[in-house]
């Protein structure tokens, strides 16, 4: 009887592992900036190039960095989601304009609704290098005191952000 | 309208599943033929509707329907049409559409073949793969429903992945996975046994053939991956031991141990715990295969998108279905008599060394493959297994399996003089040696051991097999073309496959010794040579496809100032995906291939450019077509259909089934 | 011997050796040069967590503007960061069909005492999120109104 449950031994060895490695996402690579300050930056505004956003304008309130540009499907995909969110006042959005021209990025806004209390003009993406950026679209949530706390990477969808994203903020927010 | 069809039509599939799962196996346990009856119309009636459903997905592929997910997600305008029916089985969802749509395919060619079966028997393996339906239905309608609208609709659909835009891709899911769920039938026959407690030689004898077409399918469509690897790549290589190679190599592994196991089985009456055992990891090592294809735990050129939920559907099924036929196994096989005696010399140790070298290679793959995934569970940090490895552990395992080749076939059942076996060997011994020196030292004037070794172990299993069929031959006691015509299919489809070894491993030998690769930058005009043969570089020129923009290169091949061919290699850039694509042009002959790739555009019109000379790799593709003639051949052998209508009467219990006095036919 | 007892020493003599063959071969295969690959950050690398002269392999984004091509047009310099440390990498050959500056890549290869990796392989990852905007200017140019959609979740 005991040779003969050495299959099913070996196999049930082999599904703990499977589940284990379920929870792994064997190509996530761990972010090093989550729980440190964001990098600092200091970029014109996409709309008014005479002014700037730094780091510093991130601090003294919870807030969200979303990369975009308008070439990008993915931020596309998760534009609406953005719009309701900047509708609900709950968080303020900052936009990091990710390798954009200038014209093209404020017609796609026209087009599409603008989220964002103000967005930086990234033009060659070295800011977005320093963030750690893998490609748009990513958001971020940095806390008060302007350590980033959290990064989503890919589109944002309606269960991140009332899942993860704005409990989050809230928690933030309280605290 | 048409994809609601469709999911309606799914979701009958579900309701007929679920009667075809229980209450045949209900009524087999209380004895109600009425209950039992249920099978058959339920699992024709599954097949007809997930057909509908599958109808019904392809129609919304053909008209452009992108209010469905799917198709807006795999499909575009411009994608040509016989992309978009192959598109239908280009993403997850949708293949997992063809998965259930050839698990009830294969479900109803048991209803049609199986007639002459017990009827409880035939009850119970229906039903189970009824159970195994219920399973992957569930899970396309609870997780990954190929029929999921999306509003608004978008005017354009995002395009098939460029990859899979290639003939080969077009019939390898297909081949591949008939070949994968065809496993299940030898699964549901294993299970119904066990459940039955009937495991014998005749349920060996039906097993037979539904394992060889299977294993035909598997064989197939593996071939076809590597081909497709192969051109469609860019790499010039053909098999990368890439987790998704191995996830389809392993059930193919443990399917050919099978095979020669139901061989003993039926013949002898022995290893019957074994070959059942086979038949439960056979199947369960597909369904591993399409956990690791759709959960994401590992990471490979193929897999699909990562997702968990997913993935814990499928690892639960897996559980289920793997788990518990195990258990199953375990409480029913130590009442499995042991079958006959045979010596240590004989035709039945002969198969189970065969047996055991297969299972050790799978289980040495399937190790290679979970490694990293071990590592990281446990925090040992982030590794991969490379090529190396699986080389280093399989090769070695197949040298005595080779060997086994020519042995097993001479050798006597129950048992065999050594004597006998190496008076009949000896010349096929000399024959493959002195070949295995000669070609390396002659052809090509170079002088490896790895040469060496693979062209003397290519010989012997060519000889070999030719010498075994001559043996036959020879038996008869009849003028040859009579003995010839006498003999069954199965031994001549043995041969073939064996035949197809040897051509295989020739060529491995051969393409990994004997390929030149360079790697160059090439201006327009300028001209290389390789491998005796002069590759002239005229320049890129615009292409346009029906979804792609494309540089064309021109290369002129000549050999001594002759021509020989005009290669076209082509640098792709699809329009709605965007992503750059390199598609290889290749000039094929049956002793060598020439082979370009374009790298990168570089200064001043030149390019960075690949090129190899590949000697016999067309022999890696028609050695597994041989193996797999060799399986139809087995599998169409006579005595099989036979038996069929003569109601096995091996089986002693079977007081429903009228007695058969015909002696077992087609005795070898 | 009774026959039985004969078959049952020769199934456990064939499974002691076929075992003990397959546990030594899978042991000596780890052993080969390029079978086990550790995957190591730029910043592990620069901590000197990386062995020197073994291969292991290095994941991260090329830097934007860093890839430099040598005359012979097929060696070529960049630089990789994890945007905590950068390593300088060399590699001979022709690169994949998504190797891009600011893309996600693996390598290959073994570091040097210089401090220099030499990649043997380069793979790009098929990261579904990105796509470089230079590509997608010139499909709109070509006459895609809409801003193209990226593909998600594929082979």
């Amino acid at each position: 009887m005991i040779r003969y449950l050495l299959p099913a031994t070996v196999f049930v060895v082999l599904v703990v592992f499977l589940a284990v490695g379920l929870n792994r996402d064997p190509t996530r690579v761990p972010s090093p900036l989550i729980d440190k300050p964001a990098p600092t930056f200091a970029l014109p505004l996409l709309k008014n190039p005479d002014q700037t956003l730094t780091h510093r304008d991130l601090q003294g309130e919870v807030s969200l960095i979303n990369v975009w540009a308008s070439w990008c499907g993915g931020c596309y995909e998760e534009h609406p989601i953005l719009v309701a969110l900047a509708r609900s006042h709950q968080v303020p959005i900052y936009g990091l304009n990710y390798k954009d021209q200038r014209a093209k990025a404020m017609e796609w806004l026209e087009e599409y609704g603008d989220p964002y209390a103000a967005i930086a003009f990234d033009e060659n993406g070295r800011v977005a290098i320093d963030w750690g950026v893998y490609g748009a679209p990513e958001t971020f949530v940095v806390d008060r005191q302007g350590i980033i706390r959290y990064k989503h990477i890919g589109p944002l969808t309606a269960e991140v952000v009332q899942d993860t994203i704005l409990p989050l903020v809230s928690r933030l927010q309280d605290g | 309208m048409i994809p609601e069809i469709g999911q309606f039509a799914l979701s009958i599939a579900l309701c007929l599943a679920l009667l075809q799962g229980v209450m045949p196996l209900a009524g087999a346990q209380l004895g109600r033929s009425d209950w039992m009856a249920v099978a058959q119309p339920a699992a024709r009636g599954q097949f007809l509707f997930v057909v509908i459903a599958f109808g019904c997905l392809t129609y919304a592929f053909i008209v452009h329907d992108f209010t469905v997910l799917y198709v807006w997600q795999n499909s575009n305008t411009a994608l040509p049409l016989h992309y978009r029916i192959s598109a239908v089985w280009g993403g997850h969802e949708g293949s997992l559409l063809l998965w259930a749509l050839v698990l009830t395919a294969w479900t109803f060619a048991v209803t049609l073949f199986s007639r002459s079966l017990p009827a409880e028997f035939r009850a119970r393996v229906i039903a189970v793969m009824g159970l195994v339906s219920i399973g992957m239905l569930l899970f396309m309608l609870a997780t990954s429903n190929p029929f999921e609208r999306v509003f608004p609709a978008p005017a354009e659909g995002r395009d098939l992945n460029p990859l899979l835009q290639d003939p080969g891709l077009v019939v390898h899911p297909p081949m591949l996975y008939m070949g994968y769920v065809g496993m299940s039938v030898a699964f549901a026959f294993a299970i119904a046994a066990l459940l039955g407690g009937h495991l014998d030689a005749a349920w060996a004898r039906w097993s037979r053939p539904w394992v060889t077409a299977a294993w035909v399918f598997l064989t197939i469509g593996i071939m076809l991956g590597s081909w497709w690897a192969y051109h469609e790549l860019g790499w010039g290589g053909w098999w990368f031991w890439d987790p998704v190679e191995n996830a389809s190599f392993m059930p193919w592994l443990v399917g050919t141990a099978l095979i020669h196991s139901l061989a003993v089985t039926e013949k002898r009456g022995a290893f019957k715990n074994w070959t059942v055992l086979l038949a439960i990891l056979a199947f369960s090592l597909s369904l591993l295969g399409t956990f690791l294809v759709r959960s994401g735990v590992l990471v490979s050129v193929h897999a699909f998108a990562n997702d968990p939920a997913r993935g814990i559907y499928i690892l639960m099924f897996l559980t289920v279905v793997v788990g518990g036929s195990l258990l199953l196994y375990a409480w029913r096989a130590p009442r499995v008599g042991s079958g006959g005696t045979f010596e240590p010399i004989s035709r039945e140790t002969a198969l189970l060394v065969n047996n055991i070298l297969l299972v050790v290679a799978a289980a040495t793959i399937l190790l290679g493959t979970l490694y990293p995934l071990f590592l990281d569970a446990l925090g040992l940090g982030k590794i991969s297994v490379g090529p190396p490895y699986f080389a280093a552990v399989f090769v070695p395992l197949m040298l005595p399996l080779v060997f086994l080749i020519g042995v097993g076939p001479l050798a006597r059942w129950k048992q065999a003089r050594i004597g006998e076996l190496a008076y009949r060997l000896r010349f096929v011994l000399i024959a493959a040696i002195a070949l295995g020196m000669l070609v390396p030292l002659t052809v090509a004037g170079m002088n490896t051991i790895l040469v060496a070794v693979g062209i003397t172990l290519g010989a012997w299993a060519t000889i070999s097999a030719i010498v075994n069929l001559a043996a036959y031959v020879q038996r008869a006691h009849r003028p040859w073309p009579r003995a010839l015509a006498g003999i069954p299919r199965g031994i001549y489809g043995m041969t073939c496959a064996h035949l197809g070894i040897g051509v295989f491993i020739v060529g491995v030998t051969l393409t990994s010794a004997f390929e030149v690769e360079r790697e160059l930058r090439m201006a327009p005009g300028d001209a290389t040579e390789l491998a005796g043969f002069a590759f002239q570089f005229h320049g890129v020129r615009q292409v346009e496809g029906p979804n792609y923009m494309a540089r064309q290169g021109r290369f002129e091949v000549t050999r001594e100032g002759e021509a020989v061919a005009t290669l076209r290699p082509e640098k792709r850039i699809y329009r709605v995906q965007t992503s750059p694509m390199t598609d290889a042009a290749i000039d094929s002959s049956f002793f060598r291939d020439l082979y370009v790739a374009l790298g990168e555009p570089l200064d001043r019109g030149a390019w960075g450019v690949r090129l190899y000379y590949k000697p016999f790799v067309q022999w890696l593709w028609l050695g597994p077509l041989m193996m797999a003639l060799g399986g139809l051949l087995a599998a169409s052998d006579r005595r099989y259909r036979v038996t069929a209508r003569q109601h096995a009467g091996l089986r002693g219990d079977a007081a429903s089934v009228p007695t058969s006095t015909a002696p077992s036919p087609g005795g070898a | 011997m009774t026959p039985k007892r004969k078959r049952k020493l020769t199934l456990i003599v064939l499974l002691v050796l076929s075992v003990g063959t397959a546990t030594a071969l899978a042991l000596y295969a780890f052993q080969q040069t390029g079978s086990l690959l550790y995957f190591y950050r730029p910043s592990q690398v620069y901590a000197g967590e990386a062995p020197q002269g073994r291969m292991f392999r290095i994941g991260g984004l090329v830097v934007d503007g860093s890839v430099k091509r040598e005359a012979d047009g097929l060696t070529v310099r960049f630089e990789l960061t994890d945007n905590a440390a950068t390593i300088p990498l060399v590699y001979t050959g022709l690169l994949p069909d998504l190797f891009r500056e600011g893309q996600g890549i693996v390598a290959h290869g073994r570091l040097g005492e210089d401090g220099l990796f030499r990649a043997e392989e380069v793979l790009a990852k098929h990261d579904e999120n990105y796509m470089p905007p230079e590509v997608t200017e010139s499909l709109k140019a070509a006459g895609n109104k809409h801003p193209a959609y990226v593909p998600q979740g594929k082979p």
